[in-house]
């Protein structure tokens, strides 16, 4: 036995050795490969997520969660890995192996593992890979589209495995457009073609990426795919998604539009009714819809167990809250002043300079979040790319029911006739034994309400501020004068077409301009037809 | 009865301007700054500043309190004006902007503009931006109340669509892309046909040209008033359809006076801005247009010495309250809306007028 020959055989059995030791030790600590998450070998930490994500451990998703997100933590005192809670200090631990609760720890006494933008799409892909067993079909087509963005031929080829015994269509199906996008990037056209025809009508991002190369040409103007048939294909594909994009993006817009809209007229009812109605230029009303944001506000602070269920109590109290405070503006200052429509809109302009101060007083000039209840956040997906917000979609239903109700209680109630006969013919009505001057209490009342709930409206769309109604008032006025004075209907129709037009106008022109150029056709419309869209007819024109 | 009244009270406006045109100046450079009797040119500011501001509410009144023509937007007269002489400044800044830029004022430099925008051509010379201070408000009032007053829009619809011109305005100048500076607006001037803007004579001078340009407002608008241009105007306010009827042509004396009064509006942003050194959008808004409104009625409408009566006291509470209490001062100009809508629409000359009667 040469000398090498033996050296060379004792070091590979103490390498044997060393690796056997090693593997113990693991297994005996972990079983799954945490330690190498430590320190800043980010390969060896790529490795370990591979190793975990294979492992098939129960606990593997949990783990790998928790590293995305930055909750994976090493405990300093015993160096065993932990799972905090949330970022909060002291922080709630659970163990990361066993899943057993450990009390809590200051955030000092923990050591945070740190991962890189690579290991991140890593992470995200191998969560994917196995949500891809989870039973929702919804979970598992929300992987299979993640996958979409890294497709890696182990990836792919778990999908080509995965996709003949996949039950669920929709998962099928977007199995098949990433598996399509990865031939895609095959050498072969016959293969890159059979990919194209597999993405065709998906609305992935991806694809519309991978297409648009596809189709493109180098500087020199050569197309830079080949095979004439692919580019073709490609460029069907493409015109296809290119169209229902723009669809999409249609219904999007009038979407926002209505929902821009509904809040003008919600905004501007309250306004159609006191000015409308009664020919008083209330300025303090955008104030009235800030007194219901803020009721809103106070509500849910008084209900910090209850957010979900405090809107249905905030939006009554709203209504009260501003229609008081309506009435006492109109017994105190308003009635003095009847017929003389100038003073009045000083007057009230002073009253909400006084509001607006008193709000300040009482909860300071910052704005306040009010939260919204978990049932009316998040969207609405219709088909794969349309994606309507549901707190827009409850105001937009809001608003119509508090205008149809609007319109019933003026048609339908005592009231509505008194407030009706008070406005056509003061004398005359109060010769008939109306007390107007109790119909002009509730009428302004009425309309300051209104705006209480357009404030709380409001205040599930920005945060609640003194200066909420001011950005509102000239927009409501705008409303109610472009829809013709007295006129609820057209209200309802100006205020909906100044929405959808200001949206359709902001792609173009930019939100700021947008808004602008709606002003200025407000301005140029008022000069050729005074009287607003559908103009009050008969003797009450002429004021 | 009533002439000899106004022949009165126009004396005593002559006679304050004047004291204050010798007065403050002198006081201000010829008085040491530890004697008792100096004026310190902070206050002779602060003075100048309220002259352009009873210069704007002159105007306000001519067309509110004689014409009957509620505006919630003479503040944007009033910017323009201003507008037209911060850029006059700024262009005579020269090299000594922050970049040393010949060509261009510094926001440009900044947002990394070319070449100065058309907007800006013919600012260099002092002729033509004056010309620009009336020309600009006179000729958007001229235009504005060409088509409103011919369609016959009236009483709050005209309020109401005023003061969406001013906030259409306030937008548009917040705009970087309009080439007015955007949020920051104009400022940071140095001199004004090569005197010192920081330089007490030159201050003294913009104090004394303000007192000359609220003298020659008031003696212009009083003018007008006493003329048979002013008689027919009132009766307008009063009964616009039968001065209709009986022949006049309602709309050409409502759009001279409106025209004229925002000339008026943009001569006192034009003083405005090189006293208090600078001019931004924050000028257009509309609440700034609906508080000079409230000076004109708590001095008294229809009177000419009112505006400027309610222009010096509100805006002196103004200066104290929002020195000395500044929480309260929203509750104190909310008050004084309610309350002399309410109980003294006259406003104070008003007031004093009928116990003078009484």
């Amino acid at each position: 036995m040469s000398l090498p020959y033996a050296f060379r055989l004792l070091r590979s059995l103490a390498m044997l050795l060393a690796l056997l030791c090693a593997a113990r030790i693991a297994l005996a600590e972990t079983e799954l490969p945490l330690a190498a998450l430590q320190g800043l070998d980010f390969k060896a930490k790529a490795a370990a997520i591979s190793a975990i994500a294979d492992s098939g451990s129960p606990r593997a998703e949990a783990i790998l969660n928790a590293l995305t997100d930055g909750r994976l933590m090493l405990r300093k005192s015993d160096q065993r890995f932990v799972i905090i809670a949330a970022a909060e200090d002291p922080a709630t631990l659970t163990d990361a192996l066993d899943g057993s609760a450990l009390g809590s720890e200051p955030l000092a006494g923990l050591k945070k593992i740190v991962i890189n933008n690579q290991l991140r799409l890593q992470l995200r892909a191998e969560l994917a890979r196995m949500q891809l067993a989870n039973p929702d079909p919804h979970a598992r087509r929300a992987a299979v589209e993640a996958l979409a963005a890294d497709p890696t031929p182990a990836v792919i080829a778990s999908l080509v495995e995965a996709a003949p015994k996949e039950q669920d269509e929709d998962v099928a199906r977007a199995m098949q457009v990433v598996i399509g996008l990865a031939q895609i990037g095959d050498a072969d056209p016959a293969k890159r073609l059979e990919g194209v025809q597999a993405v065709t009508g998906s609305m992935l991002g991806e694809v519309h990426n991978r297409l648009t190369q596809l189709v493109a040409r180098n500087p020199a103007g050569e197309p830079l795919e080949p095979s004439m048939d692919v580019r073709i294909a490609a460029g069907a594909a493409l015109r296809a998604i290119d169209q229902r994009r723009a669809r999409y993006e249609l219904i999007q817009t009038v979407f926002f539009g209505l929902s821009l809209g509904f809040v003008l007229v919600l905004a501007a009812t309250g306004l159609a009714i006191t000015f409308g109605v009664m020919g008083v230029i209330n300025m303090a009303h955008g104030e009235m819809m800030m007194l219901g944001a803020y009721t809103t506000y106070v509500v849910q602070q008084a209900l910090p167990n209850h957010i979900e269920a405090s809107i249905f109590i905030a939006i009554p109290a709203a209504f009260l809250v501003a229609g008081l405070v309506g009435i006492v503006i109109e017994r105190g200052i308003v009635r003095f002043l009847y017929g003389r429509p100038l003073e009045t809109l000083l007057a009230t302009f002073g009253v909400s300079l006084f509001l607006q101060q008193v709000v300040r007083s009482i909860f300071s000039p910052l704005n306040r979040a009010v939260a919204t209840p978990q049932w009316m956040s998040g969207q609405l997906m219709v088909g794969d790319a349309l994606a309507l917000t549901w707190n827009r979609l409850y105001i937009i239903i809001f608003s119509a029911l508090v205008f149809a109700a609007l319109l019933a209680l003026l048609r339908f109630t005592a009231l509505g006739l008194q407030v009706r006969a008070v406005s056509q013919n003061r004398a005359m009505a109060r010769a008939m034994g109306v007390r107007a001057g109790w119909v002009d209490a509730l009428t302004f009342g009425l309309g300051s309400g209104v705006a209480g709930l357009a404030g709380v409206a409001l205040s599930q769309l920005t945060n609640v501020g003194p200066n909420l109604g001011q950005s509102y008032i000239i927009d409501s006025f705008m409303v109610v004068v472009f829809g013709g004075v007295g006129n609820l209907w057209g209200t309802l129709v100006a205020g909906l077409s100044l929405g959808i037009a200001n949206k359709f106008l902001e792609p173009f022109a930019g939100a700021v301009l947008a808004k602008i150029l709606v002003l200025v056709f407000i301005i140029l419309f008022i000069q050729k037809w005074p009287r607003g869209l559908f103009p009050q007819r008969g003797r009450s024109a002429e004021a | 009865m009533a002439v000899t009244a106004n022949k009165r009270a126009d004396q005593v406006v002559y006679g304050v301007l004047l004291a204050l045109a010798v007065a403050v100046p002198a006081l201000n450079l010829g008085v040491g700054e530890s004697s008792a009797l100096h004026v310190s040119t902070y206050t002779m500011t602060l003075v100048g500043k309220y002259l352009c501001y009873a210069l704007l509410a002159l105007s306000v009144d001519l067309v509110w309190g004689f014409g009957g023509i509620l505006s919630l937007g003479h503040g944007a007269f009033f910017a323009l004006g201003g507008y037209a002489m911060g850029m006059h400044l700024m262009r005579q800044i020269g090299t000594r902007g922050v970049y040393g830029n010949a060509e261009l004022p510094d926001f440009m430099v900044f947002l990394n503009w070319k070449e100065l925008p058309w907007t800006w051509y013919g600012f260099d010379s002092f002729p033509f931006a004056m010309l620009m201070v009336v020309l600009v408000p006179g000729l958007l009032a001229f235009v504005f109340g060409w088509f409103a007053f011919r369609s016959r829009v009236t009483g709050v619809y005209l309020s109401i669509i005023t003061q969406a011109l001013t906030y259409a305005l306030l937008l548009a100048f917040f705009r970087n892309e309009m080439g007015f500076g955007g949020n920051n607006g104009l400022t940071d001037f140095k001199d004004i046909l090569g005197y010192d803007l920081q330089a007490d004579s030159t201050r003294a001078t913009l104090f004394v040209l303000s007192v000359l340009a609220l003298a020659g407002g008031y003696a212009g608008c009083r003018a007008l008033i006493d003329s048979k241009f002013g008689r027919v105007l009132v009766a307008v306010r009063d009964a616009e359809n039968r001065a209709r009827f009986i022949g006049y042509r309602v709309e050409n004396y409502k759009l001279w006076a409106w025209t004229f009064s925002a000339m008026l509006a943009g001569v006192a942003g034009a003083l405005y801005v090189p006293q208090v050194g600078i001019i931004n959008p924050g000028e257009f808004s509309p609440l700034n247009s609906i508080e000079l409104v409230i000076w004109v009625a708590v001095g008294g409408r229809g009177t000419l010495y009112g505006a400027l009566l309610g222009a010096f006291v509100v805006n002196f509470a103004k200066t104290f309250f929002t020195g000395a209490l500044p929480e309260l001062w929203l509750f104190v100009l909310g008050a004084v809306f309610v309350l002399v809508t309410l109980l003294i629409p006259q406003g104070i000359a008003g007031y004093f007028n009928r116990e003078a009667r009484a």
